[in-house]
Parts: structure tokens; sequence; C-alpha cells
């Protein structure tokens, strides 16, 4: 495969982390599990993170989402929404230049997508943003 | 016909000097002075740096009647604050006398009667006079177009926006940003934007789809009076939602708050020491907008076609609402010192089209790019003894007409017309010409569907749109109105969140309630659906016109609204 620039720019940002693909069939999914399964129970501070999404979705079968917690180790996305609402886990490495990353998701319908990083001293931090999902069609 | 000389008596002196006086100075102003033309296009000059805005023109080349609403409800922070506030409450809060120039331009406030001494408004050869005499005074004024300039006419939409481009090349605009102007198709986007417009076509918010990345120029920095100026675009940000993403599909648009921090840092640190958003958010969204970013110094709003008499402080930057249709453009003098914005002078300037001379040049133009179409616009299809108007969150006559145009022509049981803000008015007594229609239809994706629908797909339908309209987070809003309906009533409580605003769903024909399993004829128009088929809207309006022969609204009783 040849690689264009935009491409290997995408592939850099994915550099130093996991990425668990949301596709149902990969066992992988099952990893990312409840929010408490990731959070033990522990209620995760409401600063430390952050989720990029659109407000409305242009398409909610490729809906961009960027996460982004400074000093994280992990960062795992809900939709929690979805059939299976744990999409995404990235994990970051000491050699991670920053602990972000931006992939699309598909949302069913209008939901909240919740991020959660845990930190490297292992404390859990929170963010979310309700993405509607719209039938469109009367803007004036 | 009032005189001119009368009429300027009581013509709106709007200068004031923004940040000393707040609300209220309007009304001391206009009662002192009385005016001549060149008082009214003039204005004391001050500062360093003199901004132009004109948004939201639809295509309007002529003087035009528009009627502002009656309803227009603001939800959350926004409720009962400007610009949701309307007819009487407007004229008390901007100290506006009765019967005054100001009342009939800003209010729908006994505006059939103020019609008949006022006139029309708008036309961009007055225009052109207004910033003709404004450059006249500071010839480096900066003239900003908020878009929503290429749609709206016949002509317009026969010449895929060329009138428009022309016209406004002449006008001399420095920078525009965009939102119908994309319902030409990307490809004719991409030409008028690569070959034909004289000045930059910004959005900041306007990026590939695919990648990711900016698709647009962002912002353009200009020099003016020594002052570097950074005038930022933000295009429409529901473009591909609420209207047809298949005619540019691969760009994505968005409010994007956290690209709109980053571009005005870099403005900043390219030296900007004046930074003007050019945006067609919504007022609502550049409200939030202004309180969540720092750094805008004045934001020029647009979209959804409020005019205030007087700029809206939110922390540090000013909101501007120039209206619509060519009926205001607004003048700011800015004091820039020291890399900072010290004092701003405003005046919305109302185009009153009997009062302001047409600017010989641009009229040349004007007539030039309407005579081939002169025989199609004139024809007189019938007469109107309403009031036909548009603007107003639930209904509007011309919607009313429209809606039994559907039902009747498209033998329907119940009809959908979407909550456009464009669309001039025409008052009692009117002919109808076919470019009237135009002026309510011209689009596009014009086709008027029929099909079957469930009584649980409209609820969800009007659900959802209602949600555009009253989300209390105007980022989740989209600036139109509620779809208008015909042969269907309904109740809508604003107050409650999506999927439990719209009840007691009534067919009108039969008096019964929309049963959700039971299958209905709709007919509508401007589906965002592509290959959507039907005539065009303007020819079933027309038939319907001219089987009427003269048109009558009744008044529309069939939305029962609560929650404000």
């Amino acid at each position: 495969m040849e690689l264009t620039r935009r491409q290997t720019l995408a592939l850099g940002v994915a550099t130093g982390m996991t990425l668990v693909l949301p596709l149902p069939a990969l066992a992988a999914v099952e990893e990312v599990g409840g929010i408490d399964d990731f959070t033990g129970g522990a209620t995760p501070s409401d600063s430390g993170v952050t989720v990029t999404a659109p407000e409305i979705a242009e398409n909610g079968n490729t809906v961009p989402i960027a996460v982004d917690a400074p000093g994280a180790v992990e960062i795992r996305v809900y939709a929690t929404g979805n059939p299976l609402p744990g999409i995404a886990t990235f994990r970051f490495g000491p050699l991670a230049g920053s602990q972000s990353a931006s992939t699309r998701v598909r949302l069913s319908g209008t939901q909240d997508v919740v991020a959660i990083a845990k930190m490297a001293d292992g404390s859990f931090a929170q963010a979310s943003k309700t993405v509607k999902v719209t039938i469109g069609g009367c803007g004036g | 016909m009032i005189s001119r000389r009368d009429f300027l008596q009581v013509a709106m002196a709007t200068s004031a000097i923004y940040g000393a006086g707040g609300l209220g100075s309007w009304s001391r102003l206009a009662a002192q002075q009385a005016l001549s033309q060149d008082d009214l296009l003039g204005f004391e000059t001050t500062g360093n740096v003199t901004l132009m805005h004109v948004t939201d023109i639809h295509a309007q080349l002529k003087p035009v009647w528009f009627r502002e609403p009656e309803i227009n409800l603001g939800v959350g922070a926004a409720a009962g604050q400007p610009p949701h506030v309307t007819g009487r409450d407007f004229l008390k809060l901007y100290g506006i006398a009765d019967g005054s120039p100001a009342q009939y331009a800003l209010t729908y406030e006994d505006f059939t009667s103020l019609a008949q001494g006022y006139g029309k408004m708008g036309g961009l050869d007055r225009i052109a006079t207004v910033v003709n005499a404004i450059r006249a005074d500071r010839p480096d004024a900066l003239l900003l177009d908020g878009g929503d300039t290429w749609q709206g006419s016949l002509t317009a939409l026969r010449t895929n926006g060329q009138d428009m481009v022309n016209a406004m090349n002449l006008l001399g605009v420095d920078a525009m940003t965009s939102h119908w102007e994309f319902t030409l198709g990307i490809d004719r986007v991409t030409e008028i934007v690569d070959n034909e417009l004289n000045f930059p076509f910004l959005g900041a918010n306007i990026f590939d789809s695919e990648w990711n990345e900016p698709a647009y120029e962002p912002y353009k920095m200009f020099e003016r009076g020594g002052v570097q100026i950074a005038v930022i675009g933000q295009a429409f940000p529901y473009m591909p939602i609420a209207n047809p993403g298949w005619m540019f599909p691969n760009l994505s648009f968005g409010v994007r708050q956290e690209r709109m921090a980053e571009v005005v840092s870099e403005v900043r640190d390219a030296g900007a020491e004046l930074v003007v958003l050019l945006s067609h958010n919504g007022f609502d969204v550049d409200r939030k907008l202004a309180a969540d970013v720092e750094g805008i110094d004045i934001i020029l709003t647009g979209h959804t076609h409020d005019a205030l008499p007087e700029p809206l402080l939110v922390g540090k930057t000013h909101l501007i609402a120039s209206g619509s249709h060519g009926k205001f453009l607004s003048r700011l003098d800015l004091d820039v010192r020291d890399g900072e914005l010290k004092e701003v002078k405003h005046k919305l300037i109302p185009i009153f089209s009997d009062v302001i001379a047409p600017d010989p040049e641009m009229a040349a133009l004007i007539d030039a790019e309407r005579a081939p179409y002169e025989a199609e616009l004139s024809e007189v299809l019938g007469h109107t003894d309403s009031l036909l108007y548009r603007r107003g969150n639930f209904n509007g006559t011309w919607d009313d007409l429209i809606c039994d145009a559907l039902l009747e022509v498209r033998e329907a049981d119940i009809a959908l017309s979407p909550g456009f803000r464009w669309g001039a008015s025409l008052v009692p007594g009117a002919e109808i010409r076919r470019e009237d229609v135009f002026n309510a239809t011209a689009m596009s994706y014009p086709a008027a569907y029929r099909t079957d629908m469930t009584g649980e797909m409209l609820h969800i339908v009007l659900e959802d749109v209602a949600d555009n309209l009253f989300n209390p987070d105007p980022y989740y809003q989209q600036g139109g109105d509620m779809v208008r309906v015909g042969g269907m009533g309904y109740r809508i409580d604003i107050s409650k969140p999506q999927g439990e605003r719209i009840t007691e769903m009534t067919l009108l024909k039969t008096g019964e309630r929309i049963d959700p399993s039971k299958t209905y004829a709709v007919a509508g128009w401007a589906s965002v659906n592509e290959g959507t088929e039907g005539p065009p809207i303007w020819d079933v309006v027309e038939q319907h016109i001219r089987n009427l022969g003269t048109v009558e609204i009744a008044p529309n009783q069939t939305v029962s609204v609560v929650g404000t």
C-alpha cells in the first residue's frame, strides 16, 4: 500500500496506543466493558479529560470524536445509548507524545459520548458530550 | 405617500454611543433630530476603523416588504432576551415611538398600515448608496457580508447565483461567509469562489469530511487605519443536516468551538489588534460562543434574521444583528488603540427605499440582471387580500398558503412546509406576481413530494424539528423555525425535552386524533433527500393562486403553544 501524506498523518496520531475497533464481531470489544468495570466503582473527577464531538452528527454512522487527557495511561470511550456502549480503548505508553486520540464511531441515536481517563496515579477523570442524531431538514 | 422630508423628521437616528448609554438612547436621539437624507446616511465618523455589515440578503436585489416576527420564542438562557423580544415589548425595550419608522422596520406591530406610509425596504442599489456614502467618509471601511446572499429569488435561481455575485462584486464586499450558497452545489460554489468572486469566501468551520482538514480560508487579515484586523468567517454549522448534504458531499461543518478558539489565538499571535467574527451561526449560538471563546471583539451575527438597534454585549464581545433581506446595514466605527478595542459607535441604518436614492451604477446592473427574466417575474398570478408573511416560530400566512396549495393540488391529508426564515412579505391588496412566489420558494431542491407517513413518523418529524428550535442549549439549535403544518393541528410545550413536546396531533378534516399506526398522505417540499420527486413548489403554489384568484388567509389557530 502506498501511503499518502494524509494517511501517514492519520497513522501518526495513533502511534503509541492500542485502538480497539468498535466492531461487534471482535472479542476485543468485550475488553472495554462497562464503566464500573474500568473504574472499579471509583468516582471520576470531572476535570482532566476532554471529549470533542459534534453537537449534532452530520452522519450518525460515522461520527468523528476525539479525546484528550494529559497524563493519562488509558482512555475508554462509551456510547451510552448504543447496544454495545463500550466503543474504544486507547492506551498510552510512556513514550506517547500526547495522550490524545481521535476516531469515528457509529451512534444509534441521540446520546452521550462518555470518555473516562485513567491517570498514572490510578485516579479517574470523566467527561461527556451529548451528540444529537437528527433526521434533519428544516434549517432556515 | 409620505414625503421624503416628512419621513425624515421621524426617521431613525440610531447613532447611539454604545457602551455609555446602553438601551434607551435611541428614541431620545430620534426625537431630537429632524434628519435630511445626508444625516441619515451620514455619521459622525470616529475612531480609526469602520465596519459595514450586511447579511441574509437572500438575493433580494429590489426593495421588498418584510414583516418581522410576532412569535420568536427563546429558551434556556435566551428566554425573554433579545432577539426573542417582539412587538410592543420590543418597542418598550428600545424606547421606540408608536407609529415610527423604527416600529415599522423592526417589529410586526401595525405592519400593514405602516407599510402604506413607509413603503418597501432594501434594494441593493440603495445599499450601494449607503456604502458609497460611508466610504466617502472613511475610504477604507470594510464591508462584510454574512452570507445567504446567492439564494432566494427567481433571478438568483435562474443564474445560479451569478446576479448576486456580480452585484456583490460591484458593491465592493471585502469578505463573506456562507450558508445557502452551498445549495447551488459544490461545483458551482467552487467555480464562483475560484474564478468569479473578488473577495475571500471565509469559513473556519468548514472541513474536508474525509480528512478533517480545513477546506476554506478561515480568516483574512486586513490593515485599516493602521490597525491589524482579523476577520474570521464561520459558515452555518448545520449545513449537511438542515440542507441537502449530497449537494456538497465532502464537506463537514459544525460549531467547532475549540477550532474557533484556536483560530482566535492564531490571529492574535499573528498580530491582530481587532478580531471580528463574520458569523452565520445564528444569534443564540453566537451569544454562547461569545461567552465561551475569549478574544473576539465583534461578532457580526447572521442566519436567524434578527435586527437589533443596539449591540448586545457578552463579556467583552459586541454582538451585532443586522436583519435580513437588505432591510438594514450596520455601521460600526471603532476606536482601536494599543492593540485594544476602546470604543464602539454603532448605527443600524434602515434602508428605506423611498428615502435613500438608488445608486445609478448598481441600479443599472440590477436592471441588466433582471432584464432577461422581466416578463416571467412580472406576470400577475392573482391578488391577496391578506398580509402574506413568513416569519414566526410556528406559522406564517405565506406557508399557510403553501400548505393549502399542497393539500389541494397534491391531494394530501397533511402538508409540511419547512420553517425557513427567508421570504419577502406582501401587503393586503397587492398583486401576487410570479416574482413574489419565487421570493418565498426559490431554491435548488423544490420538489413537492407526496408520500405516505405513519402518525408515529409524523410525531418523530415534529419532535425532531421542535428540538432544533427549542433545545435549551443553543449549540443544538439549527436556527430555522418550526416546520409549518397544514391539515393537522397540534399542541407544543416548548419547555419539555425532545419526545415530549408535541401532543394532541389532530387531523383537521375529521377532528380525529392522529393514530400512530395509521398511514396518512403527506405532501411537502424541500426534502433534503436525494432523488425526491414532484413538481417544483412554485408551480404548485402558482396553480393554487390561479385557482383562487384572490387569496385570503384565515387566522391560523391550529398550533397551541404552552411552556413559554
